[in-house]
């Protein structure tokens, strides 16, 4: 495997790119794994990388049904950000920050994480008061990046927001977190990819699981559609499919429900905007950023029903769109390029769930709402120790199924048991 | 833009309504125990396919409505008001 | 390539010549042009600079997959970036300039980029850019993000406004029976045959000439059809929409419509949108959007002068242009052969190069007669010249590979690669087009809602199959069974055929010409692994471009198939997204941005309040009464003095925004009963009672106060942020939960105007409005009692003595047209009282005071518990949430309560959002707190509410840390009772 570095780039520039292998094999599946993790997306992914770098464990298999990052790995908007609040996502995201910013180094793999900062625009003083409870949490607990800007502030930094008369609802000012930014998403997956290959594991495409056989206690195989796999341990990373599987094991219900998020991309162009800005006030809720090609990604709500179809419909297309024109007025003449949208597993809570499940050895990753792009690498390194050491990290111990019976939901937006509001 | 036919107002895009959630859901006597409660409120089957779900014509009539409905294809199979006795009066004047 | 204007053909109109400007020169064109025929026709080439490496581009196509003329048009805030050429009308006065190039497209000192070409291949920037070359050293992101500004700059196409864009965009809604999509020999059929069947027919054209290809013939017998079908359409009544575009299908037959409404006017009227987004609902829909010539990958067939055979036909027959003088036409396939005839008769040398070794059978006899000379089994290898074409090297197929052939001069290069049916709206309904090995096309594949496909969008190559194929596609549309004609149509066969080129070979070869994707690009995709499509499409870019892939798809499935030793249909087809060609975000938001963004709400008195010196805030949707500066006072001048005022004497307060639901019915008691938590059932006529509801999950939902008007009827109010919440909550409850309980709830927010008057002169500020004073006597109206009156000119009111600011204190509703009539009447009492009017910065002061919550307090995440409100929570009755607001977690001693909070110094104030922390702690989460902080004018200095964990019993005696790192620093607190002002209530109930 040749390594990615600027020489070997300038090498094989000047020798017909011969010296590139495959990013990954394309083994034939073996008929035992110590661990099994079903689903080729970034969590599964990332969750094989960790297992054989922090945990020694290699004989492992990625199972994905279609091809790797095809889920909402690849059709994500790319935002990394940790300002999240709550206690236990506070800490996980940040440490998921953390593991952003070493990534590529780690991977070998330029996954173009851009720390370009991420603003959320504030609309009046109690919505300043509340960020400010946030972000005050951020800067006490590991993230002294966390700021709240002034209007002047704000303006200097972006000037062309609408800052005029006619905006419906005046910003007064914005909450920055200036360690957050974008990564390229497809970079993510296929650096994980490679490195987990590299280390021995086994990623296998167009293999998708069929049964899952167990007894009272393990799962003893898995049927797949390249034959049948046995295992010591299985973790499910499969958002968008996670009550499919759950079912397929034979244990009912979860406190999940599967929706649709559309997400959107313009036609590229000179750079425009170099933050993340975010936009969310009078029931509108909005982000938007540049990607290094120059389109204008963005998206929105949800598409308010439960589905499990990868294609959006035109309320939300509008009602995105109608957001964009009233945070960025100059974006009347610049065209959207696509749409298009992604199965997105929301929880009772708007948080994720990284646990062990009734089953001894099914672990289970599931549930990340709006937040499992950001959530990639500290995703990975908890669900390896999880399933390494078959007891939650002290930072995932309330990320379980089990939390609603106690009480405990980690709310960050406050919408209650109510699944499409936790967008 | 999925088309919903109303029991009372006939058929309309669906950003006239707001999904409401599993209608296959009972919810519990007020006094049932709290597990009984926990399962109603949090536990989902969450079915990959044609589900009933309780949509609410909120931007028209005000009723909730149950829709039997593809969550795959979003092809709706039926409808009915979400009022037992409403659905029995509609069907009985059908 | 010297394109030259025919004196005559075409269908432009020579006599109206319009004038436009083309990188700062002054051309002109007629009515009739698009720029890029214009521009072609003035002699201009190279229109526009690739991606990555800068390379000189002109026009390749005549329509929608434009990958090479792609300019800005206009400038300043109308400036509208990475336009197809191709696609823009012409109109008098259009100026565009070349973009991605500096200082101008011609030359581009960027092109120097293309030197370095061979260490840019697919997806490099992968394997660079992290740290410090040669060997990638370093940590963190900062070397990358160095890299990247450049990168950034280099990237992107055109160059947008910063400027908000000044024009209007219409939002517009449609119905229809049958929607047909395209123009062309099979979409007229389509749209007759329906409306000849009685139903209403909408038919889209994206060009701003319905026609299609009969647009592209010199047979007058073609034109002579097309108007023939144009009148009868028009006679049957079909709505026919030009300059719209069909740019996606979605659930339940409906399409998303961009219409270009004044994009081709040089004189745009005043008040006409600039684009029209339609939505239409249709029964049924025929996509009759015809096919797209593909190119053939071989090496620099992106140079000036290359285009699409089909693009030369059109440039000829319709715009009256010989594109060149001195012309090869490459081809595998027969559509090329009437091209090269036409070309020839309009006065070019042409040779025809046709890779089937047997030629095009008969066809090949006109060629002769056009005087075209016929080269068979041969195809391009290379475009010669650099910024424009003067050559073509040929190749002869040899098996598998090629072998050097002889050159050909030329100034323009015509390939014909096949034809690709347009699937794109049908694969944005989810149907997987298959692969046609024998037409080496993808054809559309059934599809479950009712599509149609029609004409050459479904692999039918001849025009009179076409217009049976459109009768068919509108039949089938109706359900009505009948035979269409088979896809194909050309005497010989085609000889597919996607890249030529040598072993070893240096020179790029284009697949997606927009984004630079070469064929090389697409083997060290496969070397690398990436073979699915998908991982194709990523890790090359390859149909990512402004064309959507329209022009490189195929080929590079091609490529990728062949280098897998697959079939193309094994290797997969991409699925297209919306929209098909790029939408203007502004027309996706229509109208409803600027102050037109989300509705706004006012209340009856809003005007009112305007008038007497209100300053407003945004509540939600709401515009409410900030606060009423006098002259010179700052903001919080203004609302010390108010809430000074309510304290001293009596002030008023428009709350008409909050949510008021009437609750009627013989079961409205029982079911309050079970929505609150506290009791209801016995609360008497003529009462009002604080209520607190629950979530589900026995979090609190909102708070308010319930009255009861008669045995039957309540009128419950709530907050104004939750005011539609619950609503629907409570319909929910009664149509699904509780069906068996008699009861009827009615939104009656917007029929009540409503004020609260407060403070110890209250009583004698509304004594004075009422046509019965003794009605409000204490006797008479307890506290939280509720009666019906009337204020003086009998106007009927509601007056309950309920309080939110601890004052004797009044909420007094009435019909919401009397409103502004309430406030005349209560001002002109309440003024002489030294009284005043308040807003929702005194309101928060007095209710701070009072240690009442708000949003702020309940922000979904709170127990009743928590908020202080513990005894609010029935032990006697189940209610909603009573079972899961007993989890452990939310019974825990430790969970923060409400408490008050004073600064240790009473000088010195602090933050709503400071955390509440113990002395000397500088990390983690903190104990709790500050939901929000006023200044006191009762208590003389700044005081909060917040949460703290454990509750001021905890924290007696101890000093607790306000920490507010994001504003300000740290500030010294008491934790004290919520209840800072008045704990007993005396001052309200007396």
């Amino acid at each position: 495997m040749t390594r990615f570095s600027a020489w070997n780039v300038f090498w094989n520039g000047l020798t017909s790119q011969k010296g590139w292998s495959r990013q990954w094999r394309d083994p034939e599946p073996k008929s035992h794994y110590d661990v099994v993790v079903i689903g080729g997306g970034l969590h599964g992914l990332a969750t094989a990388h960790y297992l054989a770098k922090n945990h020694g464990i290699r004989n492992v298999a990625v199972l994905e049904k279609g091809w790797i990052g095809g889920g909402n790995a690849g059709r994500n908007t790319t935002i990394v950000r940790s300002n999240y609040a709550q206690p236990g996502n506070r800490e996980f995201y940040e440490d998921s920050l953390k593991l952003w910013e070493n990534l590529s180094f780690d991977l070998n793999y330029n996954v173009m994480f851009s720390q370009r900062s991420h603003i959320s625009l504030l609309h009046s003083p109690g919505a300043v008061d509340a960020a400010a409870r946030n972000y005050n949490t951020m800067r006490r607990t590991g993230a002294p990046d966390a700021e709240i800007w002034s209007l002047e502030q704000l303006k200097q930094a972006v000037p062309h927001l609408n800052y005029g008369p006619n905006a419906r609802f005046p910003i007064m000012g914005a909450a920055l977190q200036k360690r957050a930014g974008t990564a390229r998403h497809d970079a993510v997956v296929w650096g994980y990819a490679r490195s987990a290959d590299q280390m021995g594991v086994d990623i296998i495409q167009n293999c998708e699981v069929t049964s899952i056989t167990r007894d009272a206690e393990k799962v003893t195989a898995l049927e797949t559609s390249r034959g049948t796999i046995t295992t010591s341990k299985v973790g499910l990373a499969v958002a968008g499919n996670t009550s499919r599987l759950w079912a397929m094991a034979g244990l009912g219900r979860l406190p999940i429900e599967s929706h649709k998020l559309q997400a959107f991309v313009s036609e590229p162009l000179k750079p425009l905007l170099d933050q993340v800005v975010v936009f969310g006030v009078g029931g509108a809720h909005f982000y938007i950023s540049q990607s290094d090609k120059g389109g204008m990604v963005f998206g929105g709500d949800l598409d308010w029903y439960k589905s499990y179809a990868q294609k959006g419909n035109l309320p939300i297309v509008q009602d995105v769109s109608e957001a964009a024109m009233s945070v960025l007025p100059c974006l009347g003449r610049v065209r959207l390029l696509r749409h298009w949208s992604g199965v997105v597993d929301m929880s009772m809570d708007g948080t994720h769930f990284i646990c062990k499940t009734p089953v001894d050895n099914l672990y289970l990753n599931a549930g990340w709402n709006y937040g499992g792009f950001k959530a990639t690498p500290a995703s990975g390194t908890y669900f390896a120790d999880l399933i390494a050491n078959d007891r939650p990290h002290p930072v995932i111990a309330n990320h379980d199924l089990k939390r609603f019976e106690r009480g405990l939901q980690i709310d960050e937006r406050g919408a209650g048991p109510d699944p499409k509001l936790h967008g | 833009m999925i088309r919903i036919p109303c029991p009372f107002c006939g058929i309309r895009d669906h950003s006239e309504f707001t999904y409401g959630g599993d209608g296959s859901i009972t919810y519990p006597a007020l006094d049932a125990p709290l597990q009984e409660w926990h399962d109603a409120v949090f536990q989902r089957e969450n079915i990959c396919g044609v589900q009933t779900e309780t949509w609410h014509h909120v931007n028209g009539c005000r009723m909730w409505i149950l829709v039997d409905r593809d969550t795959m294809t979003h092809e709706i199979h039926a409808v009915r008001p979400a009022h037992p006795d409403l659905a029995k009066a509609l069907e009985s004047s059908s | 390539m010297s394109a030259t204007r025919l004196t005559k053909g075409g269908r432009i109109d020579r006599s109206r010549t319009l004038k436009l400007t083309w990188d700062g020169k002054s051309y002109d064109g007629f009515v009739g042009d698009t720029l890029a025929s214009a521009l072609m026709a003035s002699g201009t080439q190279i229109l526009g600079r690739s991606f990555k490496y800068h390379r000189p581009r002109g026009v390749m196509s005549a329509g929608v997959e434009e990958s090479g003329a792609i300019v800005t048009l206009g400038t300043g805030v109308r400036a509208e970036p990475n336009t197809k050429a191709t696609m823009q009308e012409l109109f008098d006065g259009l100026s565009a300039h070349g973009q991605n190039a500096w200082p101008n497209v011609r030359n581009d000192v960027g092109s120097v980029l293309g030197l370095f070409g061979r260490f840019f291949s697919a997806g490099f920037y992968y394997k660079t850019f992290m740290g410090l070359p040669p060997f990638e050293w370093g940590r963190g992101t900062g070397i990358w993000m160095q890299y990247e500004k450049l990168i950034r700059k280099a990237a992107g196409m055109g160059e947008a406004s910063r400027l908000a864009d000044p024009d209007a965009y219409d939002h517009a809604h449609a119905f229809c029976d049958v929607l047909v999509v395209g123009s062309g020999p099979a979409g007229l059929n389509a749209a007759l045959t329906a409306a000849q069947q009685g139903k209403d027919v909408i038919l889209v054209e994206q060009d701003f000439e319905l026609g299609g290809d009969f647009l592209n013939q010199t047979d007058p017998a073609a034109e002579a059809r097309r108007i023939e079908l144009i009148t009868a359409l028009q006679a049957a009544g079909v709505r026919i929409m030009t300059r719209t575009t069909a740019f996606g299908l979605y659930d339940y037959g409906t399409a998303g419509l961009l219409e270009r409404v004044t994009d081709h006017l040089a004189l745009k009227p005043e008040h006409s949108p600039r684009q029209r987004f339609w939505t239409v609902r249709a029964g049924a829909t025929v996509l009759a959007t015809g096919a797209l010539e593909r190119m053939v990958c071989f090496a620099d067939n992106d140079r000036p002068g290359v285009m699409t055979a089909a693009a030369a036909r059109s440039y000829l027959n319709r715009f009256g242009v010989l594109p060149g003088q001195n012309i090869v036409v490459t081809t595998n396939n027969d559509s090329a052969y009437a091209t090269a005839a036409e070309l020839a008769v309009a006065g070019a040398s042409v040779t025809l190069v046709d890779l089937r070794p047997e030629g095009g059978g008969s066809l090949s006899e006109v060629m002769a007669d056009a005087s075209v000379a016929v080269r068979t089994g041969l195809a391009p290898l290379r475009a010669c010249g650099r910024r424009a074409v003067n050559g073509v090297q040929l190749a002869r197929a040899e098996g598998n590979s090629w072998a050097t052939a002889d050159t050909l001069p030329c100034d323009l290069l015509l390939v014909s690669g096949g034809w690709s049916p347009v699937v794109n709206l049908l694969s944005h309904r989810g149907a997987k087009p298959k692969w046609d090995a024998d037409l080496a096309c993808f054809l559309p594949a059934p599809c479950p809602d009712n599509v149609v496909m029609a004409g050459s969008a479904s692999g039918i190559w001849q025009g009179d199959a076409c217009e049976a194929s459109g009768i068919a596609a509108a039949k089938t549309a109706l359900g009505q069974a009948v035979e269409g004609p088979v896809p194909g149509g050309w005497d010989t066969p085609i000889k597919p055929v996607y890249e030529v080129g040598l072993p070893d070979q240096k020179t790029k070869g284009f697949v997606d010409p927009q984004h630079d994707v070469t064929s090389s690009d697409v083997r060290l995709a496969h070397q690398e692994g990436f073979v699915s499509v998908e991982h194709l499409k990523r890790y090359t870019t390859l149909g990512m471009a402004t064309d959507q892939g329209k022009m490189g798809n195929v080929i590079g499935l091609a490529l990728m198939a062949e280098a897998l030793g697959k079939e193309i249909p094994n290797v997969g087809t991409t699925r297209f997204r919306p929209p098909y060609t790029p939408v203007a975000i502004g027309a996706l938001a229509g109208r409803n941005v600027g102050d037109h963004f989300r509705t706004l709400r006012r209340t009856p008195m809003h005007d009112w309040n305007l008038r007497h010196g209100a300053t407003m805030t945004d509540a939600g949707l709401w515009h409410r009464p900030w606060y009423y500066a006098r002259a010179g006072e700052t903001i919080t001048e203004a609302y010390i003095r108010e809430a000074a005022t309510v304290r001293q004497a009596i002030g008023i307060c428009d709350v008409s925004s909050l949510g008021k639901i009437a609750v009627q019915g013989p079961d409205a008691s029982e079911f309050l009963n079970r929505v609150y938590s506290n009791a209801f059932a016995k609360l008497p006529i003529g009462k009002a009672r604080y209520g607190i509801m629950l979530r589900d999950d026995g979090i609190v939902m909102d708070d308010g106060t319930t009255w009861r008007l008669s045995e039957t009827d309540f009128l419950l109010t709530t907050t104004t942020a939750n005011a539609g919440k619950v609503m629907v909550w409570l319909e929910e409850l009664l149509q699904l939960r509780w069906p068996d309980l008699k009861v009827h709830v009615s939104s009656v927010s917007d029929q009540w105007a409503g004020v609260s008057v407060a403070g110890p002169k209250a009583r004698d500020g509304i004594a004075a409005c009422l046509e019965d004073p003794d009605a409000i006597l204490a006797e008479n109206l307890p506290f939280m009692g509720v009666t019906r009156t009337r204020l003086n000119g009998g106007i009927d009111c509601l007056i309950a003595r309920i309080s939110f600011s601890g004052e004797l204190a009044y909420e007094v509703y009435v019909s919401a047209g009397y409103g502004e009539r309430m406030m005349d009447l209560l001002w002109a009492a309440a003024e002489p009282l030294e009284g005043c009017l308040y807003g929702l910065e005194a309101l928060g002061a007095l209710r701070i005071e009072k240690g009442h919550v708000t949003g702020a307090e309940l922000d979904g995440r709170v127990t009743i518990d928590d908020a202080g409100l513990g005894k609010m929570a029935s032990t006697k009755k189940p209610f909603i949430g009573s079972a899961l607001r007993q989890r452990p977690e939310l019974l825990r001693p430790d969970r923060p309560q409400l408490v008050g909070i004073f600064p240790k110094d009473r000088s010195q104030t602090f933050n709503g959002g400071a955390l509440l922390c113990k002395p000397g702690v500088t990390e983690g989460h903190g104990e709790g707190w500050v939901t929000a902080v006023t200044h006191s004018p009762a208590l003389g200095h700044w005081i909060g509410i917040g949460y703290i964990s454990g509750g001021h019993g905890d924290w007696q005696g101890k000093t607790a840390i306000a920490t507010d790192p994001v504003r300000k620093g740290d500030i010294e607190v008491e934790i004290v009772s919520p209840h800072m002002f008045d704990p007993e209530g005396e001052r309200m109930h007396g």
